[in-house]
């Protein structure tokens, strides 16, 4: 009997799932240039005043970003689903919520963090600077990992239908809103020169809420799926 | 008795599915070196029955006993017994056969004495196509990579439901030789198949479900 570690399995899944992703570039840049789009399309649609961008930037930005994401979700879970490979990861002695928080993490490095790196240039284009775009790169850093866990959990629960697309909507945007109010809000404030930590310390608590807790929910969901 | 707690059993096994029971009271005792074999008309629930006892879907009535205990109150320890391989099993399409493998490996665990390359020579996959995508390769060669984590496991129970499936006659007759080798080693295994399967040699129980 030669039963790899836990940790040898969790890292080859988080590369396996990397790489899968890496080969199917197509996939990967969908929601990014989604993210760029839209709020690049904003200074065009509007009245692009200096002021008045960098006063709609936070929300803009965060808005983009959490479409973006939710762009994104689907893919977490349905090519597993479809080809088998969910049930092999059921069938595995480690503890699932474990080897879903590896799937999370490698579908938030190839579809989240890539959302932070163009940020501070839709940051540029919206006329925000210094502080205010630290501030929102450090709620990005915050914000999207997080949006990335309450997704799995809504994409578990709706993976096993063919048509869950809505569905998934539905169930994941209202939880997306403490998200959105506090990272704008932490922004905008940076912008107003007023202090941010309340803000980001809610976004990081939330975090560690959902790193701990959002796994056994989408465990738990991915059984019922797949029942 | 240490032959009973050692197998797979179903005690009295029901499932339902939309409304409809699939079928009740399947009960079987497999033993170390035994192969059993389910039949049944396409619909009576020959893949339920298999992803019942694999764990992964829960019997409405009865239970999955693993060397005597339910296999719910140590599911861990049961999966590192277990192979599965399904209509869909895991293959990654982007991936070729060997990465494919690498990973199962890696998840399921190995038996140190078949590398991954040596799995794919012995399934009787050509050598070049263990650096092309699993999607360029036919339904077959799909299959025989599927059935190549046979080799690697540990497992002393395999679950596979219909290996013959898009196989050629070679095919079919390495996969029964595979069965033979495993039965013989002391391994189990439960196998779905609408083909007369050759298994000369093994005690091979048979089920007829519907």
């Amino acid at each position: 009997m030669n039963t790899p570690s836990l940790a040898h399995a969790w890292f080859a899944l988080l590369r396996r799932d990397v790489m899968l992703a890496l080969r199917q570039r197509g996939q990967l840049a969908n929601p990014l240039l989604f993210f760029v789009l839209v709020v690049a399309l904003f200074p065009l649609g509007m009245n692009p005043d200096p002021a008045l961008l960098r006063n709609i930037a936070p929300g803009v930005i965060w808005v983009g970003a959490l479409l973006a994401a939710m762009l994104a979700l689907e893919s977490m879970f349905r090519s597993d689903f479809d080809d088998g490979a969910l049930e092999q990861m059921l069938l595995t002695p480690y503890p699932l919520p474990l080897l879903v928080l590896a799937k999370v993490a490698a579908h938030w490095l190839v579809t989240g963090l890539p959302l932070l790196l163009v940020a501070p240039l839709l940051a540029l284009l919206l006329n925000l600077e210094g502080e205010a775009m630290v501030i929102l790169l450090a709620s990005l850093a915050l914000g999207t990992p997080l949006l990335s866990l309450i997704g799995a959990i809504g994409v578990a629960l709706t993976v096993g239908l063919r048509r869950g697309g809505v569905l998934l909507s539905l169930l994941v945007l209202p939880l997306y809103v403490p998200v959105l109010i506090f990272a704008a809000g932490a922004v905008g404030n940076a912008q107003a020169g007023m202090a941010v930590t309340g803000q980001l310390a809610f976004l990081g608590a939330l975090l560690a809420l959902a790193v701990a807790l959002a796994p056994l929910a989408t465990a738990a969901a991915l059984r019922i799926s797949l029942d | 008795m240490s032959t009973v707690a050692e197998g797979l059993s179903a005690e009295a096994l029901a499932c339902r599915r939309a409304e409809r029971t699939l079928f009740r009271d399947v009960s079987f005792m497999l033993r170390s070196g035994e192969v059993l074999q389910i039949e049944g008309p396409n619909g009576c629930g020959k893949t339920t029955l298999l992803r019942t006892l694999c764990g992964l879907t829960r019997p409405a009535a009865g239970c999955v006993r693993w060397a005597g205990e339910d296999i719910r109150d140590n599911y861990a320890a049961y999966a590192t017994e277990l192979v599965y391989v399904g209509h869909h099993a895991g293959i990654k399409e982007e991936l070729t056969p060997l990465e494919n493998l690498v990973f199962a490996a890696a998840l399921g665990g190995t038996n140190g004495r078949v590398t991954p390359e040596q799995a794919l020579q012995r399934i009787g996959l050509p050598f070049e196509c263990e650096d092309i995508p699993c999607r360029k390769l036919s339904a077959g060669q799909r299959r025989r990579v599927a059935l190549a984590r046979l080799l690697l496991s540990s497992s002393r129970l395999w679950i596979l439901d219909e290996p013959f499936t898009a196989l050629d006659v070679s095919g079919r007759g390495l996969v029964e030789s595979l069965l033979r080798e495993h039965a013989a080693r002391g391994g189990m295994a439960v196998v779905t198949s609408h083909h007369a399967v050759d298994l000369a040699g093994s005690t091979v129980q048979q089920l007829y479900l519907g």
